[in-house]
């Protein structure tokens, strides 16, 4: 394989290329724009159709459409316009239509959104946080898989470091093994085999059960966290404090984990891969061996709460983050700098942060 | 003089599964529904259909119409056949929606498919009220109309805006190739309907462009109306705001 050096936005558009996308529908913002910049002009050649739709909720609505017909389709966008897309994941999820849905933050605020959702109803979508471009790269790809294989939508939660970091990558295989064919995609069987992709189910004809339908869904949802869920750990074996970080800051904590080892504390790490769903087990295992978990996130702690599930209170568990925007809110601030996360670091570990 | 006799042509459409549905004695949907359903099997497109449904009364229709269907959000119905055409170019794609759903939710969706010039069909059943809410006003309730929302007066203008003729809006935005208006309350614009229908999908099967028909339906639950006075209710409140015609064509 050879590498390349592209800019994670690019990187991630053109990992969607190698999964077999071939609709994209986007709708300018800072700092998804790019991927949409590279889709235009990447896309037709490869037959495939990239809009530059005319708002958030016309660029879902065409993924619905394309991804209905049983094409890989994908949208990008930041949580502000991810929000106004809300009422159509949580119908895609009920539809069990499934697409790939990035979000590249404007920090880490959309923790809440991604994993809780802003749409009705009972639904989760899966959610996967690389922390490097060329994880990026990979995630992607396993997005479209999990996607098919579960029918459901599927959200990669980047931020604007990962979009804007130029770096090395390989694009390797598209796996294709364990899915199922998508017989229930509407392609026009007309009265062969006629089928309906509704919100409601797919049903057969005049056996409309949505309550029946709700609970199929509801019963998926399980079974995709017990397949689905996955975490990296490092340096916990003699652990006394675990830093807990995902998506882009956790490169950034792994590195002022290093420098705390190199000063003799002994500290490891927990990076959530999957958010949703979230490896509570992992996190727990964690915690089973450190006397305090320190939360590393760019928000104001949301993570931290499924964090705090995960433990059950048997250790601290410490926010260590914070709102990390410059004044712009486009660029970094100074919480994620590596010297302010080793001093947080450091203070847990001398037991002086509060819980 | 001997009395011609009565035939009966058909009891239901072939692409129709069933005529039990949940639409109201008296409306008009199922007839136009009927209309589409035998211009499906005339131009033998039935098996490369894909229909887009939108929300409301047309819930009904996905488990009851032997085509596939996607079912969209509303107002959202353009920008999905929009995805659906664009990747499956080869297929008829037609989009079905109410005037709550297509003119208030959505306007900006029809609109800007419109101006892209995508080359699907789009239906529009309008009869002025959300139906399956309730009766309420929408962006196209006429003048004077009562509704749930508009009971005491009416429609008026400085309390509730004008109407929005969408059809005529449609016509003006240069995408657009066919544009068109039809009403199901009397037989001869049932036929009219069923011609301008046929043009529009001949419009799309040629390549041609966005097509668009506007056919206006009864609502006699939202009306407060007797079925049997539905033809006459729209002859009297709907055709001077929205009359009968083509509006554009190739």
């Amino acid at each position: 394989m050879t590498k390349v050096l592209m800019e994670g936005s690019h990187a991630i558009a053109e990992a969607a290329i190698q999964a077999g996308c071939r609709f994209y529908a986007g709708y300018p913002i800072t700092p998804s724009t790019e991927i949409l910049e590279y889709m235009s002009h990447r896309l037709p050649q490869v037959g495939g159709v990239c809009m530059n739709a005319e708002s958030e909720l016309e660029a879902i609505n065409m993924v619905w459409g394309a991804a209905g017909c049983g094409v890989r389709a994908m949208i990008a966008s930041t949580g502000q316009g991810i929000s106004l897309m809300q009422e159509s994941f949580a119908e895609l999820a009920n539809a069990e239509i499934p697409c790939v849905i990035v979000n590249m933050m404007r920090g880490q605020g959309d923790y809440f959104q991604a994993t809780r959702g802003g749409g009705h109803g009972d639904y989760r979508h899966l959610v996967l946080a690389p922390h490097t471009v060329q994880e990026a790269v990979d995630l992607v790809m396993l997005a479209f898989h999990v996607a098919d294989r579960w029918r459901n939508p599927a959200l990669v939660l980047g931020d604007f470091v990962l979009g804007h970091t130029s770096e090395a990558v390989e694009f390797r295989p598209r796996d294709e093994s364990d899915l199922p064919p998508k017989t229930w995609a509407a392609t026009g069987k007309g009265s062969r085999a006629s089928l309906n992709v509704t919100p409601l189910g797919s049903p057969e004809k005049l056996d409309l059960k949505p309550g029946d339908h709700y609970q199929a869904i509801a019963a998926k949802l399980p079974r995709i966290a017990a397949a689905e869920t996955r975490a990296e750990t490092g340096l916990l074996d003699d652990a006394e404090v675990a830093v807990v970080a995902f998506g882009s800051p956790a490169r950034f904590v792994k590195y002022a984990v290093h420098a705390c080892r190199a000063q003799g504390m002994k500290v490891g790490w927990v990076r959530p891969i999957s958010l949703w769903p979230f490896p509570a087990e992992a996190v727990a295992a964690a915690a089973g061996r450190v006397r305090a978990l320190a939360v590393f996130e760019q928000n104001a702690g949301q993570m931290i709460d499924d964090v705090r599930l995960a433990v059950l209170g048997k250790v601290p568990v410490v926010p260590i983050g914070g709102i990390s925007h410059d004044p712009s809110g486009f660029g970094v601030g100074p919480a994620l700098a590596p010297a302010n996360i080793i001093a947080k670091i450091a203070e847990v570990y001398r037991g002086k942060a509060a819980a | 003089m001997s009395t011609p006799e009565l035939k009966k042509v058909s009891a239901k459409p072939d692409l129709l599964l069933s005529t039990h549905h949940s639409l109201c004695p008296g409306c008009g949907e199922p007839l136009a529904l009927r209309v589409i359903l035998e211009l499906l099997a005339e131009l033998g497109v039935a098996e490369r259909t894909i229909c887009v449904c939108g929300i409301g009364c047309y819930t009904a229709f996905p488990g009851i119409i032997d085509v596939d269907v996607l079912q969209a959000l509303h107002g959202r119905a353009p920008s999905v056949a929009t995805g659906a055409k664009r990747v499956l170019p080869d297929r008829f794609v037609f989009t079905l929606q109410g005037d709550g759903d297509m003119v208030s939710e959505g306007l900006q969706e029809i609109i800007h498919s419109a101006a892209r010039g995508e080359k699907f069909t789009a239906v529009l059943l309008n009869n002025g009220v959300f139906g399956e809410t309730g009766g309420h006003m929408t962006s196209t309730s006429v003048l004077g109309q009562r509704t749930k929302t508009t009971m005491d007066t009416g429609r008026v203008a400085e309390k509730h805006g004008y109407p929005i003729k969408i059809a005529d809006l449609i016509a003006q935005v240069d995408g657009s190739t066919y544009v068109a208006r039809g009403a199901m309350h009397t037989p001869a614009a049932i036929a009219w309907t069923k011609r301008i229908l046929g043009e529009a999908f001949r419009v799309q099967l040629e390549g041609e462009g966005f097509s668009f028909v506007e056919v206006l339906t009864m609502c006699p639950t939202d009306w407060y109306v007797e079925p049997s006075e539905t033809p006459d209710w729209i002859e009297r409140n709907f055709t001077g705001t929205y009359p009968l015609k083509i509006l554009k064509h190739p």
